[in-house]
């Protein structure tokens, strides 16, 4: 597989105009992720109100992989349930460790379905995860601090 | 001896210089990171492993005798490479960073509160993180060397913030950087450490492998460099001292090797070198080591200094014609090794490093283990490309060239007719 095929036109789009990028209240919760090995940095707030993710917000530097994966993330679990957010990230985890054997219904998963080239990148695989895991730490959190409260 | 070597001569004794990647020939602009390692220096392991290894100092028989005169061979040819006045002075350690930790460990233990350890922020994090530690044993206090916009260290500033005073107990700074190429004035810092009776550790893991070396015209205390890029192989690293010096040190390590005498009720330790290399030393690396410190020393140090030189002049030269790159540190080959660190606009370091790496061309991208500098010039990480002896000038061209595709692709050029530049 080549370079230019693991560079998809809506990663690159995603990259150069990221969606829901910034910094915004109100949210519940807020985490920090870096990436160690090239320095990659991601603060995300998670907003959730009557069962449903209402906002998610960040502000990231990094490569065109984590870019564009959390802006494609972003789009796909705002407006859906937490718990519905954390099927998304078992489904895009799944492939993206699949070394290319698993691939990504497109109904469900959109943009997301660009970054299967991803899969065949060992190296860029963390890029992928980055947003993805911090949402799902976010999400956690959220639970974990709704139980406590109930 | 003439003035330049034959570069593809040199290359035909690096095997792995002539493999594919994918369709491309491999382009290793990575050396700064690792050197390859020519055919001499894996048959000398090779023909130590197969005749005559065996553990050292402690084995009586005839293996025990040429292991032993093998390793300590090696420390000699260590000593004569960097011009050290005797053997003694040379400690085998796995890495420059265990070499940098021995020197942190050993040079602080009678430190306190008040005392002071200066290093600069363009170091490794291997020359910052021993240092931070110490500090935290000990209640001493780390200061920093700033560096200029250019990339230089700044002495003025330092004399300005008095940061050499008579608190100042160790100076330890690299020679040349890993990300600006760098070369500092090791000497004149050694001496403004010296007036304050400071101890000078100098980190030589870049400039031991890309500068002919000698301790005393460096006029430093102590010497931290590795065998893996200059040639040798991993898992064997050297820390030089004067005897003097080593001498009033406290061991690092326990173990077996460098003790004297052992009772339950105490121990006293051996003398230099012996007293810093606890348990079975990295034999056969030194094997390597020393088969590296020949194949180099044939080649002439002062020539791959001068090769290295015009490359890297080269290199600052074309590189600095490609749309949207920016060199960081000395965009002029003076006191400059051969590390190019530099951004492409709005290309991630990654995606570059990808991007040439599809074409066989390996650099790295990141911080390159010196996030402080990074920070403090305001870039979140780069991409550097390293030459050492066997780079050719064609190579330099493989990488303008794949940079120039590479700022295309991600500025959404390409489908544009008439060149990327």
């Amino acid at each position: 597989m080549s370079v230019e095929q693991l560079y998809q036109e809506i990663i690159l789009d995603h990259y150069r105009v990221k969606r829901n990028a910034g910094l915004r209240d109100p949210y519940e919760v807020e985490v920090h992720h870096v990436n160690p090995s090239c320095g990659d940095e991601l603060t995300l707030r998670l907003a959730v109100a009557d069962g449903a993710v209402t906002d998610v917000s960040y502000d990231a530097q990094g490569c065109s992989i984590s870019q564009a994966s959390t802006s494609v993330m972003t789009e796909l679990v705002i407006g859906g349930s937490p718990q519905k957010a954390l099927e998304l990230y078992d489904g895009f985890q799944k492939m993206i460790q699949g070394q290319g054997k698993v691939s990504l219904d497109e109904e469900t998963f959109g943009d997301a379905v660009a970054f299967e080239g991803v899969a065949q990148f060992p190296a860029r695989v963390k890029c992928a995860m980055l947003g993805w895991s911090a949402v799902r730490d976010a999400l956690l959190r959220v639970q974990a601090s709704a139980k406590e409260e109930s | 001896m003439s003035a330049r070597y034959d570069v593809e001569a040199v290359r035909r004794d690096f095997p792995i210089l002539t493999r594919q990647v994918g369709a491309y020939p491999l382009t290793y602009l990575d050396s700064g990171n690792t050197s390859q390692k020519p055919q001499q220096v894996v048959d000398a392991i090779a023909d130590h492993y197969l005749n005559h290894n065996a553990n050292v100092a402690r084995a009586m028989h005839v293996l025990g005798a040429e292991a032993t005169a093998a390793f300590e061979g090696a420390r000699t040819a260590v000593a004569d490479f960097i011009g050290a006045s005797r053997h003694e002075e040379v400690v085998f350690t796995k890495n420059a960073s265990e070499a940098l930790n021995l020197a942190a460990h050993t040079l602080t233990a009678r430190l306190g509160p008040g005392d002071e350890i200066l290093v600069s922020v363009m170091e490794h994090h291997s020359n910052i993180v021993p240092w931070q530690l110490a500090c935290q044993r000990t209640g001493a206090t780390l200061r920093w060397f700033d560096v200029t916009d250019e990339g230089r260290l700044d002495l003025e500033g330092a004399a300005r913030d008095g940061l050499v005073n008579d608190h100042t107990k160790v100076v330890s700074i690299a020679w040349v950087s890993n990300v600006l190429g760098t070369v500092n004035p090791i000497a004149q810092v050694a001496a403004m450490a010296h007036a304050v009776g400071a101890v000078m550790v100098v980190d030589g893991s870049q400039g031991v492998p890309q500068l002919p070396t000698s301790v005393s015209d460096l006029g430093c205390d102590m010497l931290a460099f590795t065998g893996h890029k200059i040639c040798g192989p991993t898992g064997i690293g050297v820390l030089w001292g004067s005897y003097d010096l080593l001498e009033s040190l406290p061991p690092f390590l326990g173990g077996g090797e460098m003790i004297e005498v052992v009772r339950m009720t105490g121990s006293t330790y051996a003398p230099p070198p012996y007293r810093f290399e606890a348990g079975t030393p990295p034999i056969a690396q030194a094997v390597g080591l020393h088969a590296a410190i020949r194949y180099v020393s044939a080649l002439g140090m002062d020539r791959i200094a001068a090769h290295e030189h015009e490359l890297t002049a080269y290199a600052l030269a074309e590189m600095g014609g490609v749309r949207g790159l920016t060199i960081l540190g000395p965009t002029e080959a003076v006191d400059r090794g051969g590390a190019i660190s530099f951004t492409l606009d709005g290309v991630h370091p990654h995606d570059v490093m990808q991007m040439l790496d599809s074409r066989g061309i390996a650099i790295r991208g990141g911080h390159h283990c010196a996030r402080p500098l990074h920070d403090r010039l305001g870039v979140q990480s780069s991409c550097r490309a390293s030459l050492y002896l066997y780079t050719t000038q064609a190579e330099i061209d493989r990488l303008v060239e794949g940079l120039d595709y590479t700022s295309a692709f991600f500025g959404g050029r390409l489908a544009t007719a008439g060149g990327t530049r």
